[in-house]
């Protein structure tokens, strides 16, 4: 309890921020849709398939987004060890895997019609196929300990090692995808975006990072919650 | 230096008085590289097709199979802490297991490769790429394979456990890897992709014992 | 003259305080002994004084130049002996002790590694492989480990666990020739073990409350989170 004098104020800020983010993801997932769904011409080439573009690139930007901050986050946690870093990747893991399986879902129903079939090895996919198992490594290392202190710890070198491979893999990955594939495929998300293409998608982006935001807010209050209780619990066994 | 040597001609001699990874982790190799006519059927091409994908991916599983000791022994009898507790840095700690560890596991690989590539009809172009890839590559593997070794020490089911974490990793030294040898039969030059795999090696040998040195520091902590 | 101490040291377990406000002080020739019930932090002490585990909050110093600053330095000075006896099982007693007394540094290890083990009073192990071995032997091949290569500072959790009266006697005589040397011991016991002259520290002062029965930190820190998870 004596380090959670600084959660404690932490627990003051979220229940200011939080119900701003959860409105703030409402109502820009409700303009992101309308926007996406009726505001934004189809595209001459894919027809009404691009629509879902909307949904899979900003996925796409989350799924890094997330790592990256979760990196962040791990090397504040092991230069400062400052609890609420540590607390905030594992807190946010589950949210960036479902972002990057969002990703790979709509990548997958995307490329059924363009493709004609659900899976192609296209280097982007592919990265964000190997990014989704950084994500489930992470999230099963951080679980697999007794002490949860341990499997944070640990889960904060790992993110570290993740973060500096993760350019090496893109890199491999395209390097890889040109010397299989002929570069005739068409690019997802490819770059002739029209300025009026651009803003719901900016839209969805940020409907997506406030989702995030108000998701990871809510699980830490709840990882203080239970490590308080846990306090509490461990104190009543010794009879203090 | 000394110090360091020390460390790794006392993981040697306890390898070759328990005497089973190396063995046992070629003769996954070679099995699991024989068990793909059997899948894929004993056409000449299409064996040839495959012959250096099959032979990395092999490699990289064999590789993985003795990793999960690599310092589980010394953290279970209490020889990780007071390693931790010697001059010697924690760093090069990590360098000396692993460098014994390749040794003992990947040399043998080495070894073993140009065998499978005649089961398998490589080409005969492939051959020394082969092995120059694996002689590169394997060292990385162990690298890497090291991280996840320390990071998993004391967890539940460690062993499946390090599969996951470290298999990701290793995608970028299968790709130059196999990459490398494609290149060579199809009468390119591999040299591209060997100088890529040789930059791994160089980025890892700095890293990895970075990392697994901190991953030990919180495993005996 | 060397002095090895420790002021307004803390150690967190997890989010359990196991110990606060402690200062210690070990001058050169002198022995602390440090005693509690189960729990009240004596291995998580020594692992402190080790560099095995940082303080939550504190300061370590080695003549007044705190151990934290130089880390590896402070290795190179001291022995630690914990619950754990480190014998390889494939090696003989006189390997096992020679890979340490090389690390410690011995110029001819081996030889430092057989005059240990005559020391402590078991000069026949000497060839024996480690899987061999009996506890009580096991743990003379680990005490005599500090022998093998010099340290000022000793650093033994609960040393007497499986010896017999004799080898008790043993090390109480080692403890003092290294004492007399000039050397600093700090030992943690549940046992009977002579150390004339030698300073205690009841560790029960320095937790938060009351009495305690729970499980000594220091070899299952793991273990108690799990029992008291929903």
């Amino acid at each position: 309890m004596h380090r959670f004098a600084n959660p404690a104020r932490f627990l003051r800020l979220s229940a200011v921020i939080q119900p701003w983010a959860a409105g703030a993801t409402v109502v820009l997932l409700v303009v992101g849709l309308y926007l996406s769904l009726f505001g934004s011409p189809p595209d001459y080439q894919q027809g009404d398939t691009v629509r879902i573009m909307y949904v899979h690139v900003p996925a796409a930007w989350m799924a890094l987004f997330v790592y990256v901050n979760m990196a962040i986050a791990a090397a504040v946690g092991l230069v400062w060890k400052h609890p609420l870093a540590d607390l905030f990747s594992k807190a946010a893991a589950p949210v960036g895997a479902g972002f990057t399986a969002v990703c790979l879902v709509t990548g997958s129903l995307w490329g059924a019609p363009m493709w004609g079939t659900w899976w192609v090895w296209d280097a982007r996919l592919t990265s964000m196929l190997i990014l989704f198992f950084l994500y489930l490594g992470y999230m099963a290392l951080v679980n697999a300990f007794d002490d949860p202190e341990r499997g944070v710890k640990a889960g904060n070198v790992l993110l570290l090692v993740g973060v500096v491979n993760i350019p090496i893999i893109k890199f491999s990955v395209d390097w890889w995808n040109t010397l299989h594939q002929p570069a005739s495929v068409i690019r997802m998300g490819g770059p002739t975006i029209a300025g009026e293409m651009l803003v719901p998608l900016l839209v969805m982006a940020f409907a997506f990072t406030a989702y995030f935001v108000s998701v990871v807010l809510l699980r830490l209050k709840s990882e203080i919650l239970a490590r308080k209780i846990q306090t509490l619990r461990l104190n009543d066994a010794q009879g203090r | 230096m000394n110090r360091f040597l020390t460390l790794v001609g006392r993981d040697l001699r306890l390898a070759l008085r328990q005497g089973s990874d190396a063995t046992i982790a070629v003769m996954f190799f070679v099995l699991c590289v024989v068990l793909f006519p059997f899948g894929v059927g004993p056409e000449p091409n299409i064996l040839a097709r495959i012959a250096a994908g099959v032979i990395w991916v092999a490699a990289l599983l064999a590789s993985l199979l003795s990793l999960e000791r690599l310092f589980q022994n010394d953290y279970e009898d209490g020889s990780l802490e007071l390693l931790v507790l010697t001059p010697l840095p924690l760093e090069a700690v990590v360098l000396a297991k692993t460098l014994a560890h390749w040794l003992v596991t990947g040399v043998p690989l080495i070894v073993a490769a140009p065998l499978l590539a005649v089961l398998l009809n490589m080409e005969a172009d492939g051959f020394g790429v082969l092995v120059l890839t694996l002689a590169v590559g394997t060292p990385v593997l162990s690298l890497i394979g090291a991280i996840g070794a320390a990071l998993t020490l004391g967890a539940r089911r460690g062993g499946v456990l390090l599969s996951l974490l470290i298999l990701p990793l290793y995608i970028p030294v299968l790709i130059f890897g196999a990459g490398a040898i494609d290149a060579a039969i199809l009468g390119l030059s591999p040299r591209p992709h060997i100088l890529l795999l040789s930059g791994l090696l160089a980025g890892a040998l700095p890293l990895a014992p970075w990392a697994g040195a901190a991953a030990l520091r919180q495993a005996v902590e | 003259m060397p002095v090895f101490a420790g002021t307004d040291l803390t150690c967190l377990r997890g989010d359990r305080l196991v110990f606060t406000g402690l200062d210690f002080r070990v001058g050169s020739g002198e022995a602390l002994l440090l005693l509690g019930p189960n729990g009240s932090g004596k291995s998580s002490l020594l692992r402190i004084m080790a560099g095995l585990l940082r303080p939550f909050r504190g300061r370590l110093a080695w003549d007044d130049a705190a151990v934290a600053d130089d880390p590896d330095r402070h290795r190179g000075r001291a022995h630690y002996v914990g619950h754990l006896d480190a014998v390889k099982p494939v090696l003989t007693a006189t390997e096992n002790l020679a890979f340490w007394a090389a690390l410690g540094g011995a110029p001819v290890p081996e030889e430092r590694a057989r005059a240990a083990l005559a020391r402590l009073g078991v000069p026949h192990i000497a060839g024996v492989p480690g899987r061999y071995l009996s506890a009580g032997q096991k743990r003379r091949l680990n005490l005599a480990r500090i022998l093998a290569a010099p340290a000022p500072l000793w650093l033994l959790d609960e040393p007497t666990v499986a010896l017999d009266r004799a080898a008790i006697g043993l090390l109480e005589a080692i403890i003092a020739e290294h004492r007399a040397g000039g050397g600093m011991v700090v030992v943690s016991t549940h046992t009977d073990i002579a150390l004339p002259g030698a300073a205690t520290l009841h560790l029960d002062d320095f937790t938060p409350a009351g009495p305690d029965d729970g499980d000594d930190p220091g070899d299952d820190a793991g273990d108690d989170d799990e029992d008291t998870r929903p």
